[in-house]
């Protein structure tokens, strides 16, 4: 069964600007999900119209089988969702918030698990304190116990570590990893690349309202993501028309540096001789050369500068 | 059909009282040195003065009508400050994101303002009965009456909070519309001491016939009869508990 499937979420806002365009994306359950875009791609406004707090214009939302629309409070219940936002409540402490968040979901505060929450996300010190002298970092893990409380299915994570110290961070990736570990299904939407490189499984992104592309994380990084050669001239390359159709297999792009050219793999090998010698006909033998993989933030920088009409 | 969650709605009322519990000088000690404040201006300054047409004397006729404007500004206080703090604060979301249903949290939000206003009553005419003739004639109108004004006056509050886009809007709704309408209740005045037109004014006023029925219980006397002013209040509750469940169940201004 899938954790959710998405068909056809489409957002239009009274000022008609379009923040999601029809799209269609199914997570899996028991999935680490990462949704990538650059800012006001259209992430939160999906995020927002799965935690109820903005409207869908139109489309279909099913959550681990259920109408998402239609079953609401079901759905709700087995949704925590970490938002973007920092938000708290100055009447109360860390501890009070929990018992309450529980509570408004239906739920018997489980005093055990809420100590746990407390220890793993560093704030057992501070679950008696008033939330107003918690630090900005303390206040995003207390959000991250928030979503976690009620012990849902699916956790929707909205950049939960932008401002939370790299320990820190370290931590928070480790439990969450434990409750992937467990069979809960997460969504991340985080702007470190290399975090979600390393923890999901599955990834998408989305552009402009539109998505990209959807697909396992390992099949994404073998079947989008490329190596390239660099080639140092120490000045900037002119790319002539001829250049360009001597170059043509190679999707050159022409930087401040020289050139770069995109390599093709074959089984044993790779067009790296090929490109080279083709460089060096026509701008002469480099400075300086090397061969990159691409990494996810390359895939994510490639395929977002294509939907704007940009190069990478 | 949906199911309900009456844990969730528990929560929601229990949080609601414990927000204002949690800041005792404004919604529990304010209200009493308020009381104390009337006892000294009016009580001294009226002296025996009685009220035209009426066989009560000034502060006696104060008094109900004092607690029941505390019990009015206390419930609008209460619903207004709680959402629209939740709002600037960005904590709204998690009343949005929980499986609560509009019946749920309006039903949370109204009785957390009538447990406020009921405690400030309390408070009030305890430290205001040693000082004055009056005692609870009619229970059950004074029942329906405050609990009534209370029940509108939350439900303003809740509509005014969920309008507002900060502190400043809410303090416009306070100052412009709802000290207006209380202060022209008849709180401090018959309505019979005033000219015809004020008079016709006065019973638009559906506060006025709040105030007017909440006296009668304490002192058997008004300017209208409570018992068929209550299809007006009543009336009025309905319409405005209506109109919480719609906006709320609408996501007026709180969903984009």
């Amino acid at each position: 069964m899938n954790a959710l499937e998405i068909n056809g979420l489409t957002k239009t806002y009274d000022n008609g600007k379009t923040a999601l365009n029809n799209v269609t994306l199914t997570v899996p359950q028991g999935s680490f999900f990462a949704l990538l875009g650059p800012n006001g791609a259209g992430k939160s406004t999906l995020i927002n119209m799965l935690a109820d707090t903005v409207r869908p214009t139109s489309g279909e939302v099913t959550l681990l089988g259920r109408e998402l629309f239609s079953d609401r409070a079901w759905c709700k219940k087995r949704i925590g969702v970490v938002p973007q936002e920092i938000a708290f409540d100055p009447f109360f402490t860390p501890r009070e918030v929990l018992r309450f968040t529980s509570g408004l979901f239906g739920c018997k505060p489980d005093e055990a698990w809420i100590d746990e929450l407390f220890d793993r996300l560093e704030l057992t010190q501070h679950c008696n304190k008033n939330t107003r002298q918690l630090s900005g970092g303390m206040r995003r893990r207390l959000l991250v116990a928030q979503a976690l409380v009620h012990r849902p299915e699916l956790v929707i994570l909205d950049e939960p570590t932008a401002g939370v110290d790299v320990e820190l961070r370290r931590r928070l990736w480790s439990f969450m990893r434990e409750l992937n570990a467990k069979g809960i299904t997460i969504l991340l939407t985080t702007h470190y690349l290399d975090e979600a490189e390393e923890l999901c499984d599955q990834v998408a992104i989305i552009d402009q309202g539109n998505l990209l592309t959807a697909r396992p994380m390992k099949e994404m990084m073998s079947e989008i993501a490329s190596s390239h050669l660099w080639l140092n001239y120490g000045k900037p390359v002119a790319l002539t028309a001829e250049d360009s159709s001597a170059l043509a297999a190679f999707d050159p792009r022409a930087n401040d540096e020289g050139v770069c050219l995109k390599l093709g793999h074959f089984e044993g090998g790779s067009t790296f001789h090929e490109a080279y010698e083709a460089a060096v006909s026509c701008f002469g033998p480099p400075i300086d050369a090397g061969v990159r993989s691409e990494d996810l933030e390359d895939v994510f920088l490639r395929l977002t500068a294509k939907e704007t009409g940009g190069r990478a | 059909m949906r199911p309900i969650n009456p844990r969730g709605t528990w929560t929601l009322f229990l949080r609601e009282i414990r927000r204002f519990l949690k800041v005792k000088m404004q919604t529990i000690f304010t209200p009493a040195l308020t009381a104390m404040l009337y006892l000294v201006i009016f009580r001294y300054a009226m002296g025996d003065r009685h009220v035209p047409g009426l066989e009560v004397d000034y502060f006696t006729f104060l008094v109900p009508g004092l607690a029941m404007m505390a019990m009015m500004q206390n419930a609008f206080a209460n619903t207004s400050s709680s959402m629209i703090m939740g709002k600037v604060m960005g904590m709204h979301i998690y009343l949005l994101m929980a499986p609560l249903s509009a019946v749920e949290v309006v039903f949370a939000f109204l009785a957390a303002a009538v447990v406020r206003a009921l405690v400030v009553a309390t408070v009030f005419l305890a430290v205001l009965l040693p000082f004055v003739d009056i005692t609870l004639l009619h229970l059950g109108i004074i029942l329906l009456y405050g609990i009534s004004a209370s029940i509108i006056m939350g439900g303003l509050g809740l509509i005014a909070g969920m309008w507002a886009k900060d502190f400043d809007n809410v303090a416009m709704v306070t100052n412009f519309v709802i000290l207006p309408l209380t202060f022209l209740s008849g709180v401090f005045y018959s309505v019979k001491q005033l000219p015809e037109i004020w008079q016709q004014i006065n019973y638009a006023n559906p506060f006025f016939y709040l105030t007017d029925g909440f006296r009668y219980g304490f002192l058997g006397i008004g300017d209208t009869d409570p018992f068929a002013s209550i299809s007006i209040v009543i009336g009025s509750v309905v319409v405005t508990v209506l109109c919480c469940w719609y906006l709320w169940y609408s996501g007026w201004r709180m969903k984009e």
